[in-house]
């Protein structure tokens, strides 16, 4: 009875976080401020790390957090307070492509939520969860070459920034 | 509806959202963010997926789009700062004179 009631108190869980993350992503749309959007995207992937960690995948939780929330977020909210407040583009809100835009992402969530639901038409099970230690040997053995390829791809990354500053100094001097 | 197809479906829309605000808003910093929103439901898919089948295969792509996605946001960053420099706004309509 009460393992049915935990069951239960996860599936709540899991459909509460998947609507906030849901209605902070429509609100992206619409808040007029970049700081306001940009915390509606943070707590999009505060629901998304906790539907992670519900769905039993700790670690990733965990790097959706440090990673995307701390990092990335931290980084961004940055740059929107070094920049001008009084920007026209804070004003008016959409682009002349509204109506298209709209029309263009509705017919897309449609088709692409109707494939997905007549491809999973019988009921699946979360075949489940792999711990740390799976994904670790399975990311060590078979994915360590593309884990050194993405450790090339940062260097440039950091060259390419290095690059762009350096290169309108040039400019500007 | 069960747990994969309800994910599934949020993830689909997060895509379908980002998609929708990179078009319609004018904000450079804004529509970063719009591109941010649509990787996240591409995570939630490839974690889905990667619970569905019990393979670690979509957890290991999650984790090195995380990397991805910081060195995105590394370049991205730099350019916008220095088209607002060159036109002090960062209206998309701006910038039309780069369309060569």
């Amino acid at each position: 009875m009460i393992e049915y009631g935990l069951q239960n108190l996860d599936a709540l869980l899991l459909v509460i976080c998947g609507v906030s993350a849901l209605v902070a992503a429509v609100l992206m749309l619409v808040l007029r401020h970049p700081m306001q959007v940009a915390m509606a995207l943070i707590s999009t992937m505060v629901f998304l790390g906790a539907i992670y960690g519900l769905v039993g995948v700790h670690f990733i939780a965990a790097f959706q957090v440090l990673i995307y929330v701390s990092a990335v977020m931290v980084f961004m909210v940055y740059v929107i307070m070094l920049l001008d407040v009084r920007d026209p583009s804070f004003k008016r809100r959409f682009s002349t492509l509204l109506a298209p835009g709209l029309i263009g992402g509705v017919l897309l969530l449609a088709v692409l939520a109707y494939a997905f639901w007549r491809g999973l038409h019988a009921p699946v099970n979360l075949a489940g969860s792999f711990g740390l230690q799976q994904f670790s040997i399975a990311f060590l053995n078979e994915y360590w070459l593309h884990f050194e390829l993405t450790s090339v791809l940062l260097v440039a990354a950091v060259v390419a920034a290095l690059a762009v500053i350096k290169g309108t100094r040039k400019h500007d001097g | 509806m069960d747990k994969v197809q309800f994910l599934l479906l949020v993830a689909v829309a997060l895509f379908a959202v980002g998609l929708a605000g990179v078009i319609i808003r004018r904000n450079l910093l804004v529509m970063l963010m719009c591109m941010e929103l649509m990787m996240n439901g591409v995570n939630l898919s490839l974690v889905t997926f990667a619970q569905q089948t019990g393979t670690a295969a979509g957890a290991v792509l999650v984790f090195l789009i995380f990397v991805v996605a910081a060195a995105e946001i590394a370049i991205a960053i730099p350019i916008v700062l220095l088209l607002v420099r060159r036109k002090h706004t960062l209206e998309a309509d701006a910038f039309g004179d780069l369309k060569g």
